[in-house]
């Protein structure tokens, strides 16, 4: 697992900032051959998608409580005196229930995070909603394999002593009139160690990923964007606005390399008027041409356009420019 | 005619079937790397929808024909994201191929096989040969086990104030130190009437379940805490014994115990061993990497303990009903050794041919 490095790596003394997904990406070999990049799902998703599938798992204790609740009371009209005697009816019915309501409350506790993991998606709601997913970890040596059930039902099973342990301990101490203080101590504690471990290590695994050879990855959710330059007039470099016809010399497009094409290609696909202007007046600035009153969206993609032709035939030839600082110094 | 309801339409129409976006001509292309992309962008958009019906768990919809070119189209995918890499400049087309390409490597290398077929292995000897795979850390969880109910039985046989430690009560339950024998003698026989029967079991089960996966769970803690937890339930055990020997009651006691006991305490000591298991390969990994050698082990282990669940159900059957109903010493002994004969046997005499080669890596 090396750090993904290409044409994004940072050279060092470079003014570049460094974002956090970059640090989280992880480089995995397919079988194929192929580095597939993997981006370790940040802490911040992963709470939140545990607290979704805590109120989702707590919302369905409460409805399967009440709905059994209604059938005993509300369909089968269970008078309150019925209750009390022993061996009727009323108490079979109750018992019924309450091997059902235990049943429930052990699946629903246990089998929700096990039954979604399981699916193709390998996500509970709450990580679909975070939009992060479970996957193989790849072995040290760098190959990685496939998620299998046993993985999920393992890195599942811990969660019960990182989560609802303390819990337990705590409902247990309550109802027996124990030491509450002790209690809440004891059970900080224990929360805190097993929160420490995601916080301590490089993949953000916690105790019951290291367990499984599991971790939690963003799901990639690209959609195909458009061509960003298409037709004659972006092939010749020409405004359908002013008719100007735009063209760069070597020099002038030799000012910039593949980060600052990049930024380039996100400024025109949000296709914000203010950042137009803005990115033609300082691209024109480097490169010694006089900011014109016209079509800046044509200029910029004249401009995109010739610089990534350039680029691309350099990397043909094998020269890649990483920036605009590369080949400088 | 009216323009607005005709567009209202297309935009309704366009949520149900999302129509393919026109795809330009290759001639259009005003750079080497988008006529690259043109060219391959149709079997992309293939996969993509393929992906999307898979991911969405409709199987049903999707076709013979698309479902054996699914590993083709990753293939090609794949290829078109090596290529790009190396070509292209787009970051937009380079961000989609890479998920596109992850997507279907989720789901080309994904779980072959499904719940029902994981449970036909499991139960076809993938449950032995898990079991098999633990004999030194099941030889460690027996002993610990059998040393915690000899602790209890001395400890509480030299000052039988350690009784109320080692077994909590609540105060109302006849099974004190000093009970009269026929008290004792009433907790072990005669319960036929009651009703309540499937409750009780349902609670014993819950309450048994919680345990052995702690048992488990806490092995990732270099195993310490499993054992600690062996040897206090078997402590409790051992003060029993100690106290039913005490009125000449113990070979009543122990058939009392062996209708259900003999899975149960089958079952709590594969979950310890699935703790030790977890815990000695972390503590020595021998030649893996830790967390490697700690993921063999907790898979393994968590086959071991979905065995260990459905034992703790087969127990709280036999402990809500059968002793409840049974109420001859010799028949609820009878019952308990068919058991573990049963459970040896099947966990480790039977040895079903070698697993093919869908079965999970070890």
């Amino acid at each position: 697992m090396k750090a993904l490095s290409g044409k994004g790596a940072v050279q060092p003394g470079r003014p570049r900032p460094q974002l956090d997904s970059d640090r989280r990406r992880r480089s995995v070999t397919t079988p194929e051959g192929i580095a597939l990049g993997f981006t370790v799902a940040s802490r911040a998703s992963r709470a939140g998608a545990l607290m979704i599938d805590l109120a989702l798992i707590f919302t369905l204790m409460l409805v399967i409580t009440l709905l059994l609740a209604y059938l005993l009371f509300g369909v089968i009209g269970l008078p309150q005196s019925r209750l009390e005697q022993s061996g009727g009816a009323g108490k079979s019915a109750l018992q019924f229930l309450g091997v059902l309501w235990i049943i429930a409350m052990f699946l629903v506790r246990n089998a929700y995070f096990m039954w979604f993991e399981l699916r193709p998606r390998g996500a509970t709601p709450g990580k679909r909603l975070a939009g992060i997913r479970v996957a193989a970890r790849p072995n040290s040596g760098g190959g990685v394999g496939q998620l299998t059930a046993d993985a999920v039902i393992a890195r599942n099973l811990l969660r019960d002593i990182e989560l609802f342990l303390p819990v337990m301990f705590y409902a247990q101490a309550s109802a027996e009139g124990g030491d509450m203080g002790a209690a809440t101590i004891a059970g900080l504690a224990w929360v805190t160690t097993f929160l420490a471990i995601p916080l301590i290590n490089r993949d953000h695994l916690r105790a019951g990923d290291i367990v499984a050879g599991s971790w939690v990855v963003e799901a990639p959710r690209a959609q195909l964007s458009a061509l960003l330059v298409s037709g004659e007039t972006a092939r010749e470099g020409r405004s359908t606005v002013t008719g100007a016809r735009f063209s760069f010399s070597e020099a002038e497009l030799g000012a910039y390399g593949e980060y600052e094409l990049q930024v380039l290609e996100r400024v025109l696909r949000d296709d914000r008027d203010e950042n137009l202007a803005e990115v033609a007046r300082t691209i024109c600035a480097k490169i010694g041409w006089e900011p014109g009153e016209g079509d800046d969206r044509a200029f910029l993609t004249a401009y995109y356009t010739q610089l990534r032709a350039r680029l691309e035939q350099g990397m043909r030839f094998g020269q890649r420019k990483a920036d605009k600082f590369a080949g400088k110094t | 005619m009216n323009a607005p309801l005709t567009s209202l339409a297309d935009t309704v129409g366009g949520w149900f079937a999302r129509t393919p976006e026109p795809v330009l001509a290759v001639e259009q292309a005003a750079l080497r790397s988008d006529r690259f992309r043109l060219e391959r962008e149709a079997d992309w958009k293939r996969l993509e929808a393929i992906v999307s019906r898979m991911e969405a768990g409709r199987l049903s919809r999707i076709s013979d024909e698309d479902l054996l070119a699914l590993p083709v189209l990753y293939r090609t995918v794949a290829s078109s994201l090596s290529i790009a890499r190396e070509t292209s400049l787009d970051a937009g087309t380079l961000a989609y191929l890479e998920g596109l390409t992850q997507r279907a490597w989720f789901l080309v290398y994904g779980p072959r096989v499904g719940l029902g077929g994981w449970l036909r292995r499991f139960f076809g000897g993938g449950w032995g040969r898990a079991v098999r795979g633990m004999g030194l850390d099941l030889a460690i969880a027996l002993a610990v086990m059998v040393a915690g109910a000899i602790v209890g039985w001395l400890l509480v046989a030299s000052d039988p104030g350690w009784y109320s430690a080692l077994v909590p009560g609540d105060g109302s339950d006849p099974r004190v130190p000093g009970a009269s024998r026929a008290a004792l003698r009433a907790t072990l026989y005669g319960s036929q009437g009651d009703d309540g029967l499937g409750l009780f079991a349902a609670a014993l089960f819950n309450n048994n379940a919680q345990v052995s996966i702690l048992a488990f769970a806490l092995g990732f803690a270099f195993a310490v805490p499993s054992l600690l937890l062996l040897v206090h339930n078997m402590g409790g055990l051992g003060a029993m014994l100690w106290l039913f020997h005490g009125a000449g009651l113990l070979p009543d006691f122990a058939a009392w115990l062996m209708v259900h006991g003999t899975t149960e305490l089958l079952a709590i000591l594969l979950a310890g061993a699935a703790g030790v298991h977890i815990g000695r390969s972390m503590a020595f990994p021998g030649e893996l990497a830790v967390l490697d050698a700690a993921a063999q082990a907790g898979r393994r282990g968590a086959q071991v303990m979905v065995g260990v669940v459905l034992m703790l159900i087969v127990a709280a059957l036999l402990e809500g009903f059968a002793r409840q109903l049974i109420d001859d010493a010799l028949a609820r002994a009878a019952i308990g050794l068919f058991m573990l004969v049963f459970w040896i046997g099947y966990l480790f005499a039977w040895r079903p041919g070698t697993p093919n080669r869908n079965s999970a890596p070890e």
